[in-house]
């Protein structure tokens, strides 16, 4: 095998483990792996992919979750000629019991090319490569086993969060709840494409945004709270008699500059209404300072990355939010914004491209929410206004 | 057929004792050395994470491996995080040097905790995509293995995140990482007029671009579409709709580098990031042109940012001009923006730095 991968073969080397390696590895029991290692070597030699587009394959009662996939080689590569990928839904926050994982893994091997992406950059786990034939039948074992099929194409894409109260003391409402509780009311949304193009929804516990949220969620969803953040004094003081440099590097940093230094007394004063929930603080004194108790999130609208008219950040809906099960609101909100954007947008018009062009301020009369100054930096300074 | 609309299994089912017990009650956490973490709850336990790192793209054998160590260490359970990483699971300490050493016989070094450089976040490349421009797992492979020291250590002033996306489609939020390499094609697509009549809906194609740039064939015998190429600029926005136009080409592709992006609200607000080498070429197998410059841009970066300054923190404050002059990367008229929200990006002070 080595002899006909000289350029591959280089990616074996270095201290970083090699996904190379790993298609080696199944490419000695797995025929589509090993034309899967051909045509990446062939990618490498002549610089350009050999995928051809597209095509519409899937399984009975489902228009997402599969993506076909084909070699513009069929020929050379007989074994990966049809090379088509599935998309399982992830349990919330990527934790697995290796039970689960083990049954994934001998479905995969029986039914696909063996090679996996744990995961795809949505959220998915990626079976990468089977052939059309195989698909139903696969897709029956992986809902045998418990999994499911996500999204993909015009419709709502698999929902992730960061993994939230089960291990961070930072997350303001529980994500994982929220994830799944959406994810399975909006199973028809998610396998069921009709939209102008994609949604996706991400959920972080707090304002550091572990799963870019607010760079690639048309609806983004990030932990905060509306009262002042917890500071245990005596903490503090641990912190600062082993030398942290309190002053230097928290607050000094605070963007806002709610924090105050009293040598003196050894105490950190907070000034609450400057405070804008940033993180600094807590993220660099994590024993001593907490965020506060009444917990919520704030929802923003529109991230999403350049196609087709330039990358967007999540813009501020609604300031603050209690998360608490059933999620009504939230559920209402999200059915208000798609309608509206099923009914106005164009094809491949994202959320935040359609507001830009329907403006803001429409968008709000929309879907109900009234205007506050939290939603934007600054005021408009054009005399241009509708009345 | 089997049922439908079952949805993923239910998190509940998925998590460690460890976890079950102290949901949502914990109280701080600490960062024991690169790749250890250990939380603290409000019932008192301590409960360790060992991180390690992945090729992303793997075999389930691979999966299986990772399971024998759960299986052993983490009552039969583990968990990914948001960057691919792999966490074992702990309520025992005595626990963490077996795992880490049992990691490390498979080649996973344990890392990418705090001020580090944890693993790259990227897409399918020339291993599953019709649109790449560049590939992936073997330019995130060429990076980390420069990387490397950097995943194992927490010595950079702040995290440093690396994305890399194959195209601008951008699967990955590589628009807002403090170093991002983005695949570019440099062609206008090639009409195939027989296939853009049998496989093209010419309405839709002409309204996929951006610029205006796609017309009608201007002979109606001929049911198919022509590109201005002075208007194009390469997005492939059209190839999505018709796969009768493709761009790809192997000496007109390449990469470009965006640094100084982010998604936390920490200190400064989330910022894009910023082109600062608009084309490299594609030189497999180790892309050492790009992985040249990004490790430059690391060293100087390290060498002058304030502690827990990110890359775009740094470079604000210092200014572009001086992100230029230290790089010594050159700036040109590309470096201009002119697309849709370009005006924005235009100085309008006379403050700055030569």
């Amino acid at each position: 095998m080595d002899e006909d991968t000289p350029l591959l073969n280089e990616l074996e080397k270095g201290p970083w483990p090699s996904y190379v390696k790993e298609i080696k590895r199944m490419a000695k029991k797995n025929k589509a792996a090993k034309d899967l290692l051909g045509i990446q070597e062939l990618s490498y030699k002549d610089r350009v992919t050999h995928w051809k587009h597209g095509g519409i394959v899937g399984v009975t009662g489902y228009g997402s979750g599969v993506i076909g996939r084909y070699c513009d080689e069929p020929e050379k590569f007989p074994d990966a000629a049809q090379f088509h990928t599935m998309r399982i839904n992830q349990p919330a926050g990527w934790f697995y019991s290796t039970k689960s994982l083990r049954q994934i893994c001998d479905i995969w091997e029986k039914y696909g090319s063996g090679m996996t992406n744990f995961h795809g950059s949505t959220g998915d786990i990626i079976l990468l490569g089977t052939t059309t034939d195989n698909l139903q039948p696969c897709f029956d074992t992986v809902t045998e086993a418990g999994f499911d099929l996500g999204g993909s194409g015009s419709a709502l894409r698999t929902i992730s969060g960061c993994v939230g109260q089960a291990r961070c003391e930072w997350s303001n409402f529980d994500t994982l709840k929220l994830v799944y509780d959406l994810t399975m009311e909006f199973q028809d949304e998610i396998h069921r494409p009709r939209w102008p193009y994609k949604f996706k929804i991400k959920a972080s516990g707090c304002p550091n945004d572990c799963v870019a949220a607010i760079a690639r969620a048309d609806f983004t969803i990030i932990g905060t709270w509306r009262d002042a953040l917890r500071i245990d004094q005596n903490a503090v003081k641990d912190y600062v008699d082993n030398g942290f440099d309190i002053k230097g590097l928290v607050v000094d940093k605070c963007p806002s500059e709610a924090l105050e230094w009293d040598d003196k007394n050894k105490e950190l004063i907070l000034k609450a209404d400057d405070c804008v929930r940033c993180m600094h603080c807590i993220n660099k004194m994590t024993k001593a300072i907490r965020p506060g108790i009444e917990s919520g999130a704030t929802i923003l609208v529109g991230g999403k990355a350049p196609i087709i008219k330039g990358a967007y950040l999540s813009w501020v809906l609604v300031p603050f939010i209690k998360i608490e099960p059933p999620y009504d609101e939230i559920k209402d909100l999200l059915r208000k914004i798609w309608d509206w954007w099923d009914e106005n947008g164009r094809t491949r018009e994202r959320l935040a491209e359609l507001i830009e062009r329907m403006g803001l301020k429409n968008f709000l009369k929309e879907v109900g929410i009234p205007p506050v100054p939290q939603m934007v930096y600054k005021p408009r300074a054009n005399p241009y206004v509708y009345f | 057929m089997g049922r439908t609309d079952l949805g993923p299994p239910d998190y509940r089912d998925m998590l460690p004792d460890a976890i079950k017990r102290n949901y949502g009650k914990w109280k701080y956490h600490e960062k024991v050395r690169a790749g250890v973490l250990k939380h603290v709850s409000e019932t008192g336990d301590e409960v360790y994470t060992v991180r390690v790192g992945s090729p992303r793209l793997v075999s389930v054998d691979f999966i299986r491996d990772i399971c024998d160590i759960a299986d052993k260490y983490c009552d039969g359970h583990l968990r990914f995080t948001s960057r691919y990483n792999i966490e074992f699971i702990t309520d025992n300490k005595s626990n963490v040097n077996g795992i880490i050493e049992e990691a490390e016989r498979l080649g996973l070094p344990a890392g990418g905790t705090g001020n580090s450089i944890s693993n790259i976040i990227h897409t399918q490349g020339w291993i599953h995509c019709h649109s790449a421009a560049t590939d992936a797992s073997g330019l995130v492979k060429a990076i980390m293995d420069e990387m490397h020291e950097y995943f194992t250590s927490m010595k950079l002033p702040a995290y440093v995140r690396i994305a890399v996306a194959c195209c601008i489609n951008m699967c990955g939020a590589v628009h807002c990482s403090d170093l991002a390499v983005v695949g570019v094609h440099r062609k206008p697509p090639r009409v195939d007029n027989e296939k853009v009549l049998a496989q093209c809906e010419i309405p839709t194609t002409i309204q996929s671009c951006p610029t205006g740039a796609i017309r009608r064939h201007p002979d109606p015998n001929v049911k198919s579409v022509v590109v201005r190429e002075d208007l194009c600029m390469y997005c492939a926005n059209c190839f999505t709709v018709c796969p009768a136009m493709p761009l790809a080409d192997a000496d007109g592709d390449g990469v470009a580098i965006y640094v100084g992006g982010k998604v936390s609200n920490a200190r400064k607000p989330p910022m894009f990031s910023r082109m600062v080498v608009p084309f490299l070429p594609n030189n497999p197998p180790r892309w050492k042109e790009v992985v040249d410059v990004l490790k430059k841009i690391v060293e100087i970066y390290a060498k002058n940012a304030k502690q827990y300054e990110r890359m775009g923190e740094w470079i604000e404050r210092i200014g572009w001009e001086k992100f230029f002059g230290l790089t010594g990367i050159p700036f040109t008229d590309q470096h201009i923006d002119d697309f849709t929200h370009a005006v924005e990006t235009y100085r309008t002070t006379t403050q700055f730095k030569w």
